[in-house]
């Protein structure tokens, strides 16, 4: 998918801290954390709850201003939201007092712009949602709500989307569902993601690479590549490659985590913990 | 929020006869389940005619005096021919109803849309607002009227004093419902903060809103009453005092039955409102 690492990356992670400020201290969500994502490329960020994610992704969008350090998208400094960034933030984010037509103008009324009618209608076709358009957010399914939300991310045709644990609030069936389309939307677009998530099997479907975030503060911990062929389906991904892959990411991320009393019970029965390659 | 892209429930309720499910919505009254069919209208209708045909024949059985309590045919006589002369005072008591509570709105409401964007300033006016609503305005009445007069003045202040802080107080609520997803949405589409209140926050606010201008067109309503019995020759709160002193039950009660009248056309016509603006809050 990226062509040559030389390249200036679509969106440069430099060395992001957070602090936050609460009434019981400074909080380090975010340590020094340093990731390119390429043009045309999904990039997937695991980590144990807590970790910063959600911190790293709304850096990632303007929306929260970084203690240190510099999110670059096309090399340019990111200060505030940009409208080359669309956000899928987790459980839709509908407003519930317009129809599914009047939530998806709204980044156009923002903007003071006319929508653009003939790239909506392709987009809600694509998702499955034609004919909704007079609907209440109330009167739609969560899977129908999140698939609205990623339309109106589009709509403004943004260069880079940002995916908060979009699917967190489904059920695995729909999450399926919801993840094939994001596929065939990519294949379509080819739109740089960045996909927040914590459920590793949906992050190996999806990506390119594999983020993986150490729990707070958040730090890079590794990288995965993941090179499988798309469409990736159901066989693919029922392959020895794909479940050693998801133990490993498994490990790394409930390893960091496992209670002393449990270590020194592994530590017993080492043996069995050596499955791990 | 849960569940795959099975119906909703919402759809199976609709199936019923064609009826607007957002009627089930805003409010006590509106809970209750829609009026069906005919044999529910005539339920209800049997039902109010056996109470105000028992309560009619109970008074007249036992010769209760009409000046501890007409019957209510004497009532409804009374309403009809004595309605051109109550008319007027029903125009006066409007004129100060509409006067005082759009004064009271407008300002309770700028007042709640300024004070939530400054959660500090909110603290220190927070308990003189508690005070205005707490203290019956009716109270300040003679105080009013002696300052300025018997005319239309004191009643519209005292109706505007008892309605700006019941909406202001419900309004705020409704402002400080914040949604920080929904204003980060705005925000990441470069909303200004004038865009993220009316686009975000005065939507949210609506239903709070909406409660508020009911409560304090109610409370309205019953200050501007009140002022007419402290003093002034007109209005519908000056007929009362004047057919209570005349012992002319009837008519009193005539008076009575066209304010309950209005307390529910203000309580109806939210509810529409409500229905057609708010209905998303389920």
């Amino acid at each position: 998918m990226n062509t040559g690492s030389a390249r200036t990356p679509k969106l440069g992670v430099q060395a992001a801290s957070k602090v936050y400020t609460t009434a019981s201290g400074d909080l380090l969500a975010l340590d020094r954390c340093s990731l390119d994502v390429h043009a045309n490329e999904i990039v997937s960020i695991v980590g144990p709850s807590g970790c910063g994610k959600t911190t790293l992704l709304w850096s990632m969008s303007g929306l929260h201003r970084l203690t240190s350090g510099a999110i670059l998208l096309d090399g340019k400094e990111v200060t505030g939201p940009r409208p080359e960034i669309g956000i899928v933030f987790q459980e839709a984010n509908l407003l519930p007092w317009r129809n599914l037509d009047a939530n998806i103008n709204f980044p156009f009324e923002i903007k003071g712009e006319k929508p653009d009618r003939a790239w909506i209608a392709h987009l809600l076709h694509r998702v499955g949602l034609d004919g909704f358009g007079g609907k209440f957010p109330r009167e739609l399914s969560g899977g129908m709500q999140q698939r609205a939300a990623i339309v109106r991310a589009l709509a403004l045709k943004p260069s880079v989307l940002l995916m908060d644990e979009p699917f967190g609030a489904l059920d695995s069936f729909t999450r399926e569902e919801m993840n094939r389309l994001v596929e065939e939307i990519w294949l379509d677009t080819k739109t740089t993601i960045v996909f927040i998530t914590h459920s590793i099997e949906e992050a190996i479907f999806l990506s390119d690479r594999v983020v993986v975030l150490t729990a707070r503060p958040g730090r890079v911990a590794k990288v995965y590549d993941v090179p499988f062929p798309r469409p990736r389906s159901l066989e693919i991904m029922a392959t020895k490659e794909v479940f050693d892959l998801t133990n490993r990411i498994k490990m790394d991320i409930v390893g960091e985590r496992r209670p002393k009393a449990q270590e020194q019970l592994e530590h017993k029965n080492a043996e069995i913990v050596r499955i791990r390659p | 929020m849960s569940g795959g892209d099975a119906i909703p429930e919402f759809s199976k309720a609709k199936s019923g006869d064609g009826q607007d499910v957002s009627l089930t919505n805003l409010s006590a009254f509106a809970g209750g389940p829609g009026i069906k069919s005919g044999a529910e209208v005539a339920a209800i209708l049997v039902v109010a005619v056996v109470i105000i045909g028992g309560i009619e024949l109970a008074l007249r059985i036992f010769h209760v005096p009409q000046y501890i309590m007409p019957p209510p045919s004497a009532i409804v006589y009374a309403l009809f021919d004595e309605f051109p002369l109550i008319a007027p005072h029903l125009g006066y008591t409007l004129v100060e109803l509409f006067s005082g509570f759009a004064i009271g709105a407008v300002v309770g409401l700028v007042m709640a849309a300024v004070i939530t964007q400054f959660p500090f300033a909110e603290k220190i006016v927070a308990p003189y607002i508690l005070i205005l609503v707490t203290t019956p305005m009716l109270a300040l009445v003679p105080l009013l009227i002696l300052r300025f007069g018997f005319g239309y003045t004191p009643r519209i202040i005292a109706v505007a004093l008892a309605a700006g802080p019941m909406v202001m107080i419900n309004a705020a609520t409704g402002f400080r419902r914040v949604d920080s997803a929904k204003i980060a949405l705005a925000r990441s589409y470069g909303a200004s903060t004038l865009q993220i209140f009316w686009k975000i926050r005065a939507p949210m606010a609506l239903p709070m809103i909406l409660v508020g201008l009911m409560i304090g067109a109610i409370f309205g309503l019953l200050t501007a009453v009140g002022a007419e019995m402290v003093g002034g020759g007109f209005g519908l709160g000056n007929r009362l005092t004047s057919y209570s002193s005349m012992i002319q039950m009837p008519q009193f009660f005539a008076v009575v039955l066209i304010l309950s009248t209005l307390g529910i056309l203000i309580y109806v016509l939210f509810f529409l409102i409500g229905k057609k603006w708010a209905s998303w809050e389920a």
